[in-house]
C-alpha cells in the first residue's frame, strides 16, 4: 500500500439547512466507506479560507493566498491505496463534485 | 456519532431567534447570514472530523462567538436594539449580555415571541405560515414553495415581503402587549393551517406532508409547554393534531396506496400519540367556550379510540359534527356529517343527507363528495350508480394517490355490477326454466 493525499479544492457552500444536512451526510457516508475498506489513513483537516503567505526570510508576509474560490484548498485527507490509479478511482465517489469542486490526488513521496 | 437527520433545520430557528434578539428584528437578515455562516463552517469541519458529541452546543458556541466578534467590530457602525447598545459598548458587559440570550429558557421564550411576530395580523395567513416555516423550522424557500405547490419566485417574494414587514417592528412581539389574546388566536390558526396543509394537502408528496405535520406539532407543543400563554384552545389544538397524527401510519397500505378509514389497520395507529392527544383533550376541557379545535379534536378522538371501524359510535359522531357545524360551517364538515348520518341510518339516508348539504355546489370540485355517494350506492346495492359516481370522483382527483384510490373504487363497482348482472341472469334463467 502507498499513501496519497487528497486535496479538496472548491466546492461551494450549502444553500439551506436541509442542503447542509445533505452535504454532510454525503461526505460522512463516503469517508466511512473509504475507512471501512481500509483506505483511510487520516481523515485530515478542514482549512480556513484565509491565511498569510510568507515569501522569503526577510519578513515579506502578505495576506492570502486569495486564490479563486474554485481553486482554494478547503481541506485534505490522507489515504492508502495500491497505486495512483486506484487512489484516483476511489476519489470518484467524493461528494465535492456535486458542487463543482475537484479532488487533487497526490502520491506521498516514498523514502 | 451519527447526525440527527434534521439537526440543522431544528437548530436554525433557535439560533436565528437568539441572534435577532441581539441584533434587533430590523437586522433579521444579518442574523440569518450569521447562522448560515455557522452552519457552513460546521459542515466543513464535521464532514472531515466527524460530528462532535454535542452538536447543538457546538453550533450555539459558534453562533455566540460570531455574534461577539461582530458586535466588537461594528460597535459603532450598526444600529442595534437601543436598550442593549450600552451593554454592547463596554467589553465588561458585552460577553455576559450576549451569553444570556443563549440560555435555554431565554431561547425558548424568544422562539415563542418570534412565532407571535410572524403572525402579525397585517400579513396574509399563508405568509404567516411561510415565515414560521422559514424562520422557526429552517425550511428553505424552495422547500416551502414545494410544500404549497407555489412557484419558487412567488414564494420568495411572499417571504421577502413578510420579512420586510417584520423588520419594521425592530423588536420581537412582547407578551405584555394587550394584543396578546388576538395574536394567540392568529398563532393557533397558523399552526392549524400548517398542520392541515400536511394532513389533508392534495399537493405535497407524502414525506413533506408528514414533515409539515411534525413541525406544526412542534410549534404547538412550544405554546402548550408555556404555562403563561397556553389556553384551553391551545390544548384543544394540540389534542386535534396529536389524535390525527396518530392515524397517519395507517393511511397508506404496504404498497403506499391510500386506504379508506374503514380499511385501515388500526393496530398501526400510534398509541403513544393517542394517549398524549387524549391527555391534551382532557386539559382543554376548561373555560366556557368550546372552539372548533375542541370539536375537531373530539371527533379525532372518537375515531382514534375506536378499535374496530364497525364499532364506531355514528350517533355520537353526528352529534359532534352538529356542534362543529354551529361554529364552523365548512362544506367539508357538512359532508363528513352527512357520511356519518349514512352510517348511522343507512345508505339511502346518507345519500339524501349529502344531496341536501347547504351550498353543496361549493364542493363540486371535491372528489370525495361523489366518492361518498358511490360508497352509499354500493352499500344500497346499486353498483351501476356507484360506478358513475366513482368515475365522476376520478375525474376530479387531484393527486396520483387519489387517482389510483378512486380507480380501485371504480373497478370495485364495475366488478360488483358484473357480479349482479350474472346473478340476475341466473335468476331469470331459473325462472324461465320453471
Amino acid at each position: 500500500m502507498s499513501e496519497f493525499i487528497y486535496l479538496y479544492r472548491g466546492g461551494g457552500r450549502p444553500e439551506s439547512p436541509e442542503d447542509g444536512e445533505r452535504v454532510m451526510q454525503a461526505w460522512m457516508t463516503w469517508l466511512q466507506d473509504l475507512a471501512a475498506k481500509g483506505h483511510m489513513k487520516d481523515r485530515g483537516q478542514p482549512l480556513e479560507g484565509e491565511g498569510k503567505v510568507v515569501r522569503g526570510c526577510n519578513g515579506n508576509v502578505t495576506d492570502g493566498p486569495f486564490a479563486e474560490a474554485k481553486d482554494l484548498v478547503g481541506g485534505y485527507s490522507v489515504i492508502e491505496a495500491n497505486d495512483l490509479e486506484q487512489a484516483a478511482q476511489l476519489a470518484r465517489g467524493c461528494p465535492i463534485f456535486e458542487r463543482g469542486g475537484v479532488v487533487e490526488v497526490r502520491p506521498v513521496m516514498k523514502m | 456519532m451519527q447526525p440527527d437527520e434534521h439537526l440543522f433545520k431544528s437548530e436554525w430557528g433557535r439560533l436565528v431567534t437568539a441572534l435577532t434578539r441581539i441584533f434587533g428584528l430590523d437586522n433579521l437578515a444579518l442574523a440569518e447570514d450569521v447562522v448560515q455562516d455557522v452552519f457552513c463552517r460546521a459542515v466543513e469541519v464535521w464532514k472531515l472530523r466527524g460530528i462532535p458529541e454535542n452538536p447543538s452546543a457546538w453550533l450555539m458556541t459558534s453562533a455566540k462567538n460570531r455574534a461577539i466578534d461582530l458586535l466588537r467590530r461594528e460597535r459603532k457602525a450598526r444600529s442595534l436594539v437601543p436598550d442593549l447598545r450600552r451593554q454592547f459598548e463596554s467589553e465588561w458587559t458585552l460577553v455576559p449580555t450576549v451569553a444570556q440570550f443563549f440560555t435555554s429558557d431565554v431561547m425558548e421564550d424568544d422562539r415563542l415571541r418570534m412565532m407571535f411576530s410572524c403572525c402579525d395580523p397585517a400579513l396574509a395567513a399563508q405568509t404567516q405560515v411561510a415565515l414560521m416555516l422559514n424562520l422557526l423550522c429552517g425550511f428553505s424557500v424552495a422547500e416551502i414553495a414545494n410544500a404549497f405547490l407555489t412557484k419558487y419566485k412567488a414564494m420568495e417574494k411572499r417571504i421577502a415581503r413578510g420579512k420586510a414587514a417584520l423588520a419594521e417592528s425592530k423588536t420581537l412581539f412582547d407578551f405584555d402587549d394587550e394584543e396578546l389574546p388576538a395574536r394567540l388566536d392568529a398563532v393557533h390558526r397558523a399552526i392549524y393551517l400548517l398542520f392541515n396543509e400536511g394532513y389533508h394537502s392534495s399537493s405535497a408528496p407524502d414525506a413533506v406532508r408528514t414533515e409539515l405535520c411534525r413541525e406544526a406539532m412542534r410549534l404547538g407543543r412550544l405554546i402548550a409547554n408555556n404555562g403563561r400563554l397556553a389556553t384551553a384552545q391551545t390544548y384543544a389544538l394540540c389534542a386535534l393534531m396529536w389524535l390525527s397524527a396518530a392515524r397517519l401510519p395507517g393511511r397508506l397500505d404496504a404498497a403506499g396506496e391510500l386506504l379508506a378509514l374503514a380499511d385501515q389497520d388500526r393496530a398501526l395507529w400510534d398509541q403513544d400519540l393517542i394517549a398524549q392527544g387524549t391527555a391534551f383533550l382532557e386539559r382543554s376541557a376548561v373555560g366556557p367556550q368550546a372552539s372548533t379545535y375542541h370539536w375537531e379534536a373530539a371527533i379525532a378522538c372518537l375515531h382514534a379510540r375506536t378499535e374496530d371501524w364497525r364499532d364506531t359510535d355514528w350517533g355520537k359522531l353526528v352529534w359532534l359534527y352538529d356542534q362543529l357545524l354551529q361554529i364552523n360551517s365548512s362544506p367539508v364538515v357538512a359532508l363528513n356529517r352527512a357520511i356519518a348520518v349514512g352510517y348511522r341510518d343507512g345508505p339511502r339516508h346518507g345519500i339524501e343527507a349529502i344531496e341536501s348539504i347547504p351550498h353543496g355546489e361549493r364542493l363540486e370540485r371535491y372528489p370525495f363528495l361523489p366518492a361518498a355517494l358511490g360508497e352509499f350506492e354500493l352499500a344500497a346495492g346499486c353498483p351501476p350508480a356507484a360506478r358513475r359516481h366513482f368515475e365522476h370522483a376520478l375525474s376530479l382527483a387531484r393527486t396520483p394517490l387519489e387517482q389510483r384510490f378512486l380507480e380501485r373504487r371504480v373497478r370495485a363497482a364495475a366488478d360488483r355490477s358484473v357480479q349482479s348482472e350474472i346473478v340476475d341472469r341466473i335468476v331469470s334463467a331459473n325462472e324461465r326454466a320453471r
